[in-house]
């Protein structure tokens, strides 16, 4: 009564969801980070942030 | 207005997304260090332990297919307690507790249903069942789908959030039903063996690589839950430097 | 209210009404059955009862989203929301003249249609009376979707999404319900005192949570 195969299917099934929800969550957060570092190099500032600027260009 | 100090001294000043990022900065790398810990662990106690007399090794599956259940429905209850603190408190993240909480409580209960159907193949001798228990996990996965469907097609995030937060709440019904059907019903879905008055039915062998794996799955859940919060305060604030952006370039023409 | 009430019932009943065309859904999607499953009369009269259930939902569920529809395009929606009576009690006789309009007439059809799949008598009646009994419930629940998805493009299909997880239940009983009327050992008291509580419980939850939906989308 041993079915290997179901077991090991299972614990394989649950181990790529559980590394395809954490990449995916994972990469989602690299990808904002760059947009924002982008934003931020083009000078589009947060509006508390760019208050003591001035008008940014 | 400039200068918000990270310092948290009350949970409500969670409610702030400057704060509630450098909070979850610090957080996040010690529970994703612990939960890969406790993974470990559990699924080290998982293969080391003795198979049960009566299923052999299969019992095995119970250490990933009954955390991922629990899951399930915490996640759930999760979102239902966003979805009171979006309508009745307007607390500003709540919305976004609720919306990024979808996709992996939808993914457990996947993870819930696949094992589950995999254990009963060798055990009951089929793939699926529709009884009390089984039909209704499968109608909150569709929920989740429905509840992640409806975030995706709103433009609005407030308005969004709150209509969302409606149909969680509606939905909640289904958690009870969930939890009691083994009992309210004949199932083929074996009966509450661990949440019950009398204590739990399973010998304490089985019971520790259980826990260990719950623990590690509750851990990872909330490690992933932190992540996704702080993906959508990005994504939100991308937004609106966007449109600020795009309000200043429109006046300098 | 009594104004709502018949304002709502000649608006779904004159030629851009969903009464009509409910009907003639649920007797397209009953009529092919037979066409796709073969003419094993015997097979039909099993499935018969299952067959007609599942017709009535899909035709309430494809009338619900002109629940709030019409009054959103003309903007009195907006005025609905803003009366003094409550929101619920304005959701709720909507949702019973709808019902009147689109439900009941499914009701009425179902003995027809029962002949399509060969039903027996007794088939018949206690398919009649659990969606006379049920398709209520459908139609609560169905508000909750209809309010949420109002406010979106195309908002109708995901109404019929949104509310399918939660009519199941409704389903599932009503067809137990007539099932155990037809054969079995199984009473047919427990599952269709069920069916009356579930309509009751979502003649108060699905008006409110509506209601809920509807003031948070208008905005």
């Amino acid at each position: 009564m041993t079915h290997p195969f179901y077991v090991f299917g299972s614990y394989g099934f649950a181990a790529v969801m559980i590394l395809a929800i954490i990449a995916w969550t994972w990469i989602d957060g690299r990808l904002r980070r760059r947009e924002l570092a982008a934003l931020e190099a083009s000078g589009i500032r947060r509006r508390s942030q760019r208050a003591p600027e001035g008008d940014a260009k | 207005m400039s200068d918000i100090s990270p310092a948290i001294s009350r949970f409500s000043d969670l409610a702030n997304p400057t704060r509630f990022l450098a909070f979850s900065a610090r957080l996040i790398p010690w529970l994703a260090a612990i939960s890969a810990i406790l993974f470990a662990i559990g699924l080290y106690l998982s293969f080391s332990t003795e198979g049960d007399y009566q299923q052999g090794d299969t019992v095995r599956i119970m250490y990933i297919h009954v955390p991922a259940a629990w899951l399930s429905m915490m996640c759930y209850t999760i979102m239902s307690m966003s979805a009171i603190g979006t309508l009745v408190w307007r607390h500003p993240l709540a919305d976004v507790a609720g919306k990024t909480a979808a996709p992996l409580g939808a993914a457990f209960t996947l993870i819930a249903l696949v094992t589950g159907s995999l254990w009963g193949k060798p055990m009951w001798g089929t793939y699926w069942v529709w009884d009390a228990r089984l039909t209704s996990v499968f109608i909150l996965f569709l929920m989740y789908l429905g509840l992640i469907a409806l975030n995706r097609a709103m433009d609005d995030p407030s308005k969004a959030a709150r209509v969302a937060s409606v149909l969680t709440l509606v939905g909640f019904i289904n958690i009870p039903i969930i939890k009691f059907s083994v009992d309210w019903w004949n199932t083929l879905h074996q009966s509450e063996s661990i949440m019950r008055l009398d204590g739990p039915a399973i010998d304490t062998a089985f019971l520790w690589p259980l826990f260990i794996m719950a623990l590690a799955f509750t851990l990872l859940f909330f490690t992933l839950h932190l992540m996704a919060i702080r993906n959508e305060i990005w994504r939100r604030r991308i937004a609106a430097q966007r449109r600020i952006a795009a309000r200043m370039a429109s006046r300098e023409e | 209210m009594t104004a709502l009430f018949l304002r709502d019932l000649k608006l779904s009943v004159r030629a851009g009404g969903g009464a009509l065309i409910g009907i003639l859904f649920f007797l397209t999607v009953v009529a092919v059955i037979p066409f796709g499953v073969g003419p094993d009369l015997k097979l039909l009269s099993r499935i018969g009862p299952a067959i007609v259930w599942i017709g009535a939902l899909l035709a309430c569920l494809l009338g619900l989203d002109r629940l709030f529809q019409a009054e959103r395009d003309d903007g009195s929606l907006d005025l609905l929301v803003m009366q003094e009576t409550p929101l619920v009690l304005t959701v709720l006789i909507k949702c019973a003249a709808h019902w009147i309009a689109t439900g009941l007439p499914l009701v009425i059809a179902s003995p027809l249609l029962g002949l399509f799949m060969n039903m027996s008598e007794t088939a018949i009646a206690a398919t009649a009376l659990t969606l006379l009994v049920g398709s209520p419930a459908i139609t609560f629940i169905g508000a909750v979707g209809a309010a949420v998805a109002v406010a979106l493009p195309r908002g109708g299909l995901l109404v019929s999404i949104l509310v399918l997880p939660l009519a199941i239940p409704v389903l599932i009983f009503g067809v137990s319900a007539t099932y155990a009327a037809v054969e079995g050992p199984q009473p047919f008291l427990p599952p269709f005192l069920i069916l009356i509580a579930l309509t009751l419980f979502f003649a108060v939850l699905g008006p409110a949570a509506a209601a809920l939906a509807l003031r948070n989308t208008t905005d």
